[in-house]
């Protein structure tokens, strides 16, 4: 009975299929092809259907062979035995005594940071490592401003600028850092470090070309490292180098489908402290057609006749600079940052550059004091005069009257980074670190004497590298910042302290 | 008609019994709250019944309702601009001898105090607080599906708009030369922006540009104060108008109302201005330590749970410099797929492999979890040095929050180590504010790292990272922001400060514990509300975020639009943003809003959802009336078809009962 039930269903079903198929559209043809190849040989019919299987399989197959082919395939047993087995690692390593030291070192500074600074254990000393250039963070009319800002806005906007986070402040600001450098357009970020890792990878994609400076600060290389760009370094500021390794890129590419190219360089440079040959890299980069990033972090609100930074100093129109991004939180004591270029380049940031779209807005009381730094800058160019007074003298006690240091900042570097000699390191074998040591020994020493000033820090390194594929480092230095809060006599009196102090820690050494 | 099953039965609880247990029976109890939305049968007939429009007379009837509601409400109408009303302040900010003397306050004294409840609204009844902590079981939030009818005309409109893009493209590209000079080679350059990447933002952004950046002026509290400008060219441009126009504001993450320009927030930022001036000009690791950055440090790790913490200049560069100071090469990180942009820019920076698991599923987290560590590192096998996973404390964009305690039962299980973003849901989840872990009431030991920004629930700007102490030691010395980063500023640090204060009760007591309850309140009240009108909204009944489901792309701008008539801004977002076919509005809920700035936004989204056919909800996601829930069909063994009537309440009775329901589960 069962039997027949099944045959009977079995039969229906198969009218049933027969009779969808030929109603499915093109059914006629799949059977009048079947009929002709079958041709009464059925090793040919077989032969086509495996050809067929195998057709469907290798188009479905992925493209390349993915990490799956690889596994270990592995019974539950033995997985739960591998998940019991298996012990991390602790999160961080364990703190190094140097790290140690360096944490329970790092001066508090209690109060308002300024020329002379209130330290956690009682001291007043002078302060030679804030980028309080033009000491705007006591300036009364600034902090009015900021109050008057405070009592309309409060702190933070709340959101990102696509969301309802874009104040009219912030385009005030764009507008002001725009007027100032002469670039049609100008976006501001909420914070000066996350600039230029962000502004790298919104352009340049992976495939693309960078032809970058050896010596480019941390941010930088994070930004190149993201864009998964193509990166050739050039020797540091060595135009010749540069035009070589152009030359090469061009050759290279000649005949490859045409990308977008950059050079990237600093204005000033964060890890040596000298300045960027300008004219010479415009040139270049305009005649083999590659576009150039420019980080000011370090020279917008320094160099220039009003502090618009390289190119005003070096007499090159910013818009031959296809993307100029600097800091308003160094120099000009505000906080955030901005990139300035062509209405374009401006434009594509605010939707694809991550740390601006993805990111809530400068507080407004921030914007609106780098407004009013920026014009103070404009309009007061004693400001900057008497900065360059105090960075001469105090290079005059320390450059050339050093017999361990040289200076190896640009001379309108308010940053002055003292690095030993040469013949100083070779005569006395100093590794790098000896270096570092002896330089954590000046900065120790100054502050034993009422000095403060900083040093260097080098880039921290990626975990789990090896020592080999180490990549450039900058090599120990004192940092010491000028600034216009202190007066020439004061200046001059901190250089000797300093100049002391180096030589005590030196000649202590054998 | 077939019967789908209703999920993939986990493959581990079958294959092996010795397999976590507690997690599945966590996962058990998942199930059987996340039912599929529909049975097919439903959704035919459902097809094309998705909020048909009502009737005339019945619209006059709901209009009357809603003034006469109004009216008993005493508060502004939905449409006008919106003025302060100063007979419901509560008076708590009012000068006592005007109080006592029955006079009306000063027109100063008025002018004043409209300002401040523009800012931060009174609290109109003692009813509308609510306590943010979670309850039973974690449940998968239920997502409602839209009739097939509007999935069809969404992916519809998608290809049109690409079909029109092309076209205009392929005629543009011959006939108008000059505007396309961007997307071609230049003398010799390469576009900047490749043709195929800009396609999207020149052909479907571009379109609804007008409902993103809009400039804003002054504090973005309770309302918000948007610069009217316009568009001749298609929105590339924009000109401002000169004039302004003041809505109330549902997109600030303002969430505990901080965003205030008075009050002691802004009265200690003023004297910190005066004293420190606004900056600290240095990195933290040269001079920028400051004494006020270690009492707020000391501060946020108090507050959050944690031993020792770190403040940063920005949340965005708080998760770009952590993970390369935790995890580097040899190292996984396992991220969830809706991870917030800065955690994958900060994962791609540490050099560590990153894997993804399905947003907030932690079967398929287990299932990733298991076979990392069986396989080991890829070609070597050679075991994992540590393993990160990554998630968020609450999902800006879905309003979903992390499955904590599974994380926690499988952390135990799987030794990893758990790294929490609480950019969103510090200050607004938990019975004390302090995040996802005081909301689970799971202790924050618990966690290895909790990451969150100070951008959103107090009001300041930038970001913290709270662990152990030795963690946070080694932070100091490695962390990239730390040595180059400019460091917070001191009105942004006491804005921080103070705030905590006030939510610890430190700073005028009760006033933070109001502020979250009403935060709180405010959430549940407005998510039910939406419910219950009919629409369909994503996220966890305690998110203080939530999104509603628009789908068709054309509805984005159209909502958008009709809200900021309706003097409410909003915030749409749609692909790349969320899926393709999720395009959404968000809306983020504050502790400054009041309840008649809830029920303005109800009685606008009822009329806009009505006039957008917006109002999808088939009820299996809550917002039924009681008697339309029939109940769960258990019979053949069927669990999946729960049998409701379609939630399509009248604004007034939303409006009556919201206030009890808010506080039972929106079901
Ligand atoms: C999850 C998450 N992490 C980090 C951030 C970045 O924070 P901030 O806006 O302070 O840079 C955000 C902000 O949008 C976020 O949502």
């Amino acid at each position: 009975m069962d039997l027949n039930d099944a045959q009977g269903k079995l039969v229906r079903l198969f009218n049933d299929a027969n009779t969808q198929f030929h109603k499915m559209p093109g059914s006629a043809i799949i059977l009048r092809y079947i009929k002709s190849s079958y041709q009464n040989d059925p090793v040919r019919s077989a032969i086509e259907l495996f050809l067929f299987l195998f057709a469907v399989r290798y188009l479905l197959a992925p493209a390349y062979s993915t990490q799956k082919n690889k596994e270990v395939s592995l019974s539950e047993e033995e997985v739960e035995e591998l998940v019991d087995e298996w012990t991390p690692e602790p999160l961080v390593t364990p703190i190094t005594p140097l790290e140690e030291a360096e944490n329970t070192k790092r001066p508090i500074i209690v109060g308002p940071t300024g020329p002379k600074v209130k330290l956690s254990n009682g001291r007043t000393v002078t302060n030679l490592a804030s980028c309080n250039f033009y000491n705007f963070v006591a300036n009364e009319t600034i902090k009015e401003k900021a109050i008057q800002t405070l009592r309309t806005y409060g702190v933070g906007p709340c959101g990102p600028p696509g969301f309802y986070g874009t104040q009219d402040v912030h385009m005030k600001t764009e507008a002001d850092v725009a007027s100032h450098l002469g670039t049609p357009a100008c976006i501001v970020y909420a914070q000066a470090f996350s600039v230029v890792s962000s502004v790298i990878p919104s352009f340049s994609k992976r495939g693309d070309i960078i032809v970058a400076d050896k010596a480019v600060n941390y941010a930088i290389r994070r930004g190149i490292q993201i864009s998964r760009s193509t990166v050739r370094w050039y020797e540091h500021n060595d135009m010749e180098d540069l035009e070589r390794v152009l030359q090469k890129v061009v050759k290279e590419q000649a005949k490859k489908r045409l990308t977008r190219r950059f050079i990237i360089t600093e204005g000033l440079f964060e890890n040596i402290g000298d300045v960027v040959d300008l004219p010479k890299l415009v040139e270049l980069k305009l005649k083999y057609k590659f576009r150039l990033i420019l980080d000011e972090a370090w020279s917008y609100g320094v160099l220039g006749r009003t502090g618009a930074g390289v190119t005003e100093a070096q007499n090159v129109d910013a818009s031959e600079v296809d993307m100029i991004t600097g800091s308003l939180s160094g120099p000009l004591c505000a906080a955030g940052g901005f990139c300035a270029g062509s209405e374009e380049v401006v434009e594509h940031q605010r939707i694809s550059s991550a740390s601006y779209t993805f990111s809530a807005a400068l507080p407004a009381l921030l914007s609106t004091t780098a407004s009013e730094t920026i014009s103070m800058l404009q309009e007061e160019p004693e400001l900057l005069s008497s900065l360059r007074e105090n960075i001469k003298a105090m290079r005059a006690q320390l450059d050339p009257r050093s017999d361990w240091v040289n200076c190896t900042s640009s001379v309108d570097n308010p940053v002055l980074l003292l690095v030993l000699k040469p013949e100083v390191v070779t005569s006395k074998n100093l590794s790098i670190e000896d270096q570092h040591q002896i330089v954590q020994d000046v900065v120790d020493e100054c502050l034993a004497n009422g000095v403060f000033i900083a040093k260097l820090r080098p880039m921290p390194k990626a975990l789990g590298t090896s020592p080999q594929d180490e990549s450039w480092q900058p090599t120990p230095a004192l940092k010491v910042c000028l600034t216009i809060g202190l007066n020439k006599k004061e200046t001059e009196k901190a250089g000797v302290i300093i100049r002391h102090a180096i030589t005590k820690i030196m000649t202590r050494r054998k | 008609m077939p019967i789908r099953a209703p999920r993939a039965v986990n493959p581990f609880a079958t294959t092996s019994p010795s397999s976590s247990p507690a997690l599945d029976a966590m996962n058990e109890k998942a199930d059987q709250q996340r039912r599929p939305s529909f049975t097919k049968g439903n959704k035919l007939a459902s097809l094309f019944g998705g909020g048909s429009p009502r009737t005339r007379s019945e619209a006059a009837a709901i209009q009357a309702a809603i003034l006469a509601q109004e009216k008993a409400l005493n508060s502004p109408s939905s449409l006008s601009l919106p003025s302060i009303n100063l007979t419901t302040a509560t008076g708590e900010k009012m000068p006592s001898e005007s109080k006592t003397l029955f006079q009306p306050p000063s027109p100063e004294e008025a002018q004043k105090q409209a300002k401040a409840h523009a800012q931060f609204g009174p609290l109109g009844s003692p009813a509308h607080r609510y306590t943010s902590q979670h309850v039973g079981d974690f449940a998968e939030p239920i997502e409602d599906e839209p009739p097939y009818y509007f999935l069809i005309t969404t992916y519809i409109s998608y290809l049109i708009l690409i079909v029109f893009g092309h076209v205009r493209d392929f005629f543009g590209k011959r006939f108008r030369k000059q505007h396309y000079s961007h997307l071609a080679e230049r003398d010799g350059y390469a576009p900047l922006n490749s043709d195929f990447d800009n396609f999207y933002t020149r052909r479907l952004k571009m379109r609804i540009n007008d409902c993103f950046s809009r400039p804003t002026t002054g504090v973005p509290g309770r309302y918000i104060t948007l610069l009217d400008r316009e568009s001749s060219d298609g929105n590339n441009t924009f000109k401002l108008l000169g004039t302004s126009t003041e809505t109330l504001n549902m997109s600030s993450y303002n969430y505990l109302g901080f965003a205030q320009s008075d009050g002691p927030c802004a009265d200690a930022t003023e004297v910190i201005i005066r004293k420190y001036g606004v900056s600290m000009a240095s990195p933290r690791a040269d001079a920028g330590t400051s004494d006020l950055a270690l009492e707020v440090e000391d501060l946020v790790a108090k507050f959050v749970g944690k031993p020792a913490s770190m403040v940063f200049s920005m949340g965005f560069v708080t998760n770009a410099t952590a993970f390369p100071t935790l995890v580097g090469k040899g190292c996984l990180i396992i991220s969830d797929e809706l991870n917030h942009a800065s955690i994958r820019f900060g994962a791609r920076l540490s050099g560590a492999m990153i894997e993804m698991f399905k947003h907030n599923d932690m079967r398929d987290l287990e299932r990733k979890l298991r076979d990392v560590i069986a396989q080991g590192q890829p070609r070597t096998h050679r075991p994992w040095k540590k393993i990160l996973v990554v998630v968020e404390g609450l999902y800006s964009m879905e309003g979903t929050m992390c499955n904590l305690p599974a994380l926690v039962q499988l952390k135990k299980k799987y030794k990893f180590n758990l790294f929490i973003d609480e950019a969103h849901s510090v200050g607004a989840l938990g019975p004390r504010g302090r995040g996802v872990c005081d909301y689970f009431g799971i202790d924050p030991a618990e966690v290895d790292i909790l990451m969150g920004t100070l951008t959103k629930s107090f009001g300041a700007n930038g970001g913290y990272i709270a662990a152990d102490k030795d963690i946070i030691d080694k932070l100091r010395t490695q962390n990239a922001a730390m040595l180059f980063a400019e460091s917070p500023a001191p009105p942004v640090l006491v804005q921080i400060a103070s705030a905590l204060r006030i939510i610890t009760g430190e700073y005028v007591p009760g006033e933070g514990e109001e502020r979250l309850q009403r935060l709180a309140f405010n959430s549940r009240y407005l998510r039910l509300g939406l419910k219950r009108l009919g629409f369909i909204v994503y996220g966890h009944d305690d998110s203080p975020i939530i999104p509603i489901m628009l789908y068709n792309p054309a509805k984005m701008p159209a909502f958008s639009h009709e809200m900021l008539r309706r003097k409410i801004s909003v915030v749409v977002v749609g692909y790349p943003a969320t899926p393709l076919v999720s395009s959404r509005a968000r809306f983020c809920v504050s502790a400054a809003h009041t309840k008649e700035d809830l029920d303005r936004m109800l009685a606008a989204c009822d009329e806009v959802g009505d006039l957008l056919q917006l109002k999808f909800s088939s009820g299996v996601a809550g917002g039924a009336a009681p008697g339309d829930v029939v109940g769960v069909k258990e019979d053949e063994g069927n669990l999946e078809s729960l049998v409701v009537k379609k939630p399509r309440w009248r604004l007034v009775d939303v409006v009556r009962t919201g206030v009890e329901d808010a506080k039972v589960p929106l079901r």
